[in-house]
């Protein structure tokens, strides 16, 4: 039957490059249909799947408990670039809790104990409250995200993240007027993860926002990736991801929320204020000290071969967010 | 001491150059084919990079371990190695230069100028090769001869120039994340074999 399919040569964009993982195995699942002779039933199933070509999720690796979300309909939410591997995603790690190597976080992370997990809403709100993490998983609608990220460091992945928008929970705790920052702490428990404590950064981890940030349809409450819930290394249970700031900006394993007056401090601008900023957004313009952040490595990519890419202002959602920054020195605000 | 004639035997025999070779590549090649073969784990250049950086750090250990060691034991045959080593912390160093300019720059030359330009973490690193290079280059005894004994042995302590500026690097490209323990090892190791020779030089001095 091989004459009747035609086998892409290698340097061909794969399909797997520029379609989601669940439409590019509908497609291989049809090819292998059509090729059993059933292509009848097949066909209507394909029609349907075409008809919402970016309505489909990714596939679940099978490893970790379903949130069966569904498809996010914000704008920026849907990459169309290859899915980096999960094995890659959760096995290279920034989570000095459990270690500074990016191997660390898979090995150690299993000592996290993520059930009972709360989250602690104070500061400048009209319902200050303590949510069980079953309650903050329903409060809204599970979506999957299909995000670039990109870590400071110079490297990046595409990630099919599930959660909902940050705002849904701003929302219904009801800041006050005079609340314009939000800070993101997480969880600090030497017991159970064995690097807090270590000299590395002020323990615990803390990250913060901007309302505005915050409140960008964007920004992300995480609970899962690839269809399923966060494995401990990569945040679990409850997490933040903020596309278009380096991937430090997003906090993992978060117990509290608060919300200040005044800028909070963070942690890394705390540990080296002249290399990691408040906004650290992805700005190819604004380097590192020690190195340029024009370019960047994706990883899963090809290995030691690929073409580094160009990294995109705002992480390639400028559309989405510039107006944050409209009128502010970026070079400045870094 | 009973055993020293021995050692000095093994050491003079005509296959302990070509061993020590071998052995002081085996780490570089090892690293090279583990590169080639896709098991540098997620991010195989980032990888590369630092290991290099690490065999370059272990070879500079090595090379000045010799010196104090010889003196300490009498055994005078360890001499002989020393620009084997020598040459084998450049060649790490050159491993470690090849896979920044290709991986991470691609080669290209006007970025990997300017980064060394713009960046002292990158200019101190970028010092320390062009140091080595011109002890590799009059590494052999042709140049000795022409540069005359003694300025070459001014020169050759050059080395401990390049100990010191690649410990700054080290130190710069672990400072941010204040992962210092690495760093603090490799200066205690190496700080402690340069005093030696600094005290050994001392008391010669003192001596003649």
């Amino acid at each position: 039957m091989s004459h009747l399919i035609r086998i892409r040569p290698d340097h061909d964009d794969l399909p797997s490059e520029i379609t989601p993982q669940g439409v590019y195995h509908g497609r291989r699942e049809l090819l292998k249909n059509v090729a059993q002779g059933v292509a009848g039933l097949s066909l209507a199933q394909w029609a349907q799947r075409s008809a919402f070509a970016q309505s489909e999720l990714t596939t679940r690796p099978g490893k970790l408990a379903a949130l069966n979300p569904v498809v996010s309909k914000v704008s920026g939410a849907q990459v169309m670039e290859k899915i980096t591997p999960y094995e890659d995603v959760t096995s290279y790690n920034n989570f000095y809790e459990f270690g500074t190597d990016k191997s660390d976080p898979a090995r150690n992370a299993h000592t996290l104990k993520t059930q009972p997990w709360s989250v602690e809403i104070e500061g400048l709100v009209k319902k200050p409250q303590r949510i069980n993490l079953e309650d903050l998983i329903k409060l809204s609608t599970q979506e999957e995200r299909i995000y670039r990220m990109r870590c400071v460091e110079g490297w990046s992945m595409v990630i099919p993240w599930v959660g909902y928008s940050l705002s849904e929970l701003i929302k219904k705790v009801e800041p006050l007027g005079s609340a314009k920052f939000v800070t993101f702490i997480s969880q600090a428990d030497p017991k159970t993860m064995p690097f807090v404590g270590s000299a590395i950064l002020d323990w615990p981890y803390q990250e913060g926002l901007r309302m505005d940030e915050a409140m960008n349809p964007l920004t992300l409450l995480s609970f899962g990736l690839y269809g399923e819930v966060l494995p401990n290394q990569s945040g679990a249970p409850v997490r933040l991801v903020v596309p278009w700031k380096y991937g430090f900006k997003s906090a993992k394993s978060i117990v509290k929320i608060k919300f200040t007056d005044k800028q909070p401090d963070t942690a890394w601008n705390k540990a080296a204020a002249n290399e990691y900023g408040f906004y650290s957004n992805v700005n190819p313009n604004v380097d590192h000290p020690r190195w340029s952040q024009a370019t960047e490595r994706r990883l899963g990519e090809g290995g030691l071969l690929a073409k580094r890419r160009k990294t995109l202002l705002f992480n390639g959602y400028e559309a989405q967010v510039g107006q944050l920054y409209a009128g502010l020195d970026l070079k400045k605000n870094f | 001491m009973a055993w020293r004639p021995s050692v000095q035997r093994v050491l003079l025999h005509p296959l302990a150059k070509p061993l020590l070779i071998a052995a002081l590549t085996t780490p570089g090649v090892w690293l090279i084919k583990k590169a080639l073969s896709d098991e540098l784990g997620v991010n195989p250049a980032e990888a590369l990079i630092r290991q290099s950086g690490d065999l370059v750090l272990n070879a500079l250990c090595y090379l000045l371990v010799l010196s104090p060691l010889r003196e300490l034991t009498g055994v005078v045959a360890l001499a002989r190695f020393r620009r084997i080593l020598g040459l084998g912390v450049f060649g790490c160093v050159c491993l470690h230069i090849l896979s920044y300019s290709w991986f991470d720059m691609e080669f290209e030359w006007a970025d990997i100028w300017l980064d060394v330009l713009k960046r002292p973490f990158i200019f101190v690193g970028f010092a320390a090769f062009v140091i080595l290079s011109a002890l590799a280059l009059t590494s052999f005894n042709a140049a000795i001869r022409t540069l005359g004994a003694k300025r070459w042995r001014i020169l050759h302590k050059g080395v401990f120039v390049v100990v010191l500026l690649g410990l700054l690097h080290f130190y710069w490209m672990r400072a941010s994340k204040h992962r210092f323990e690495d760093v603090i090892n490799y200066a205690l190791i190496l700080s402690s074999l340069m005093l030696y020779r600094v005290a050994s030089a001392w008391r010669q001095k003192g001596r003649s």
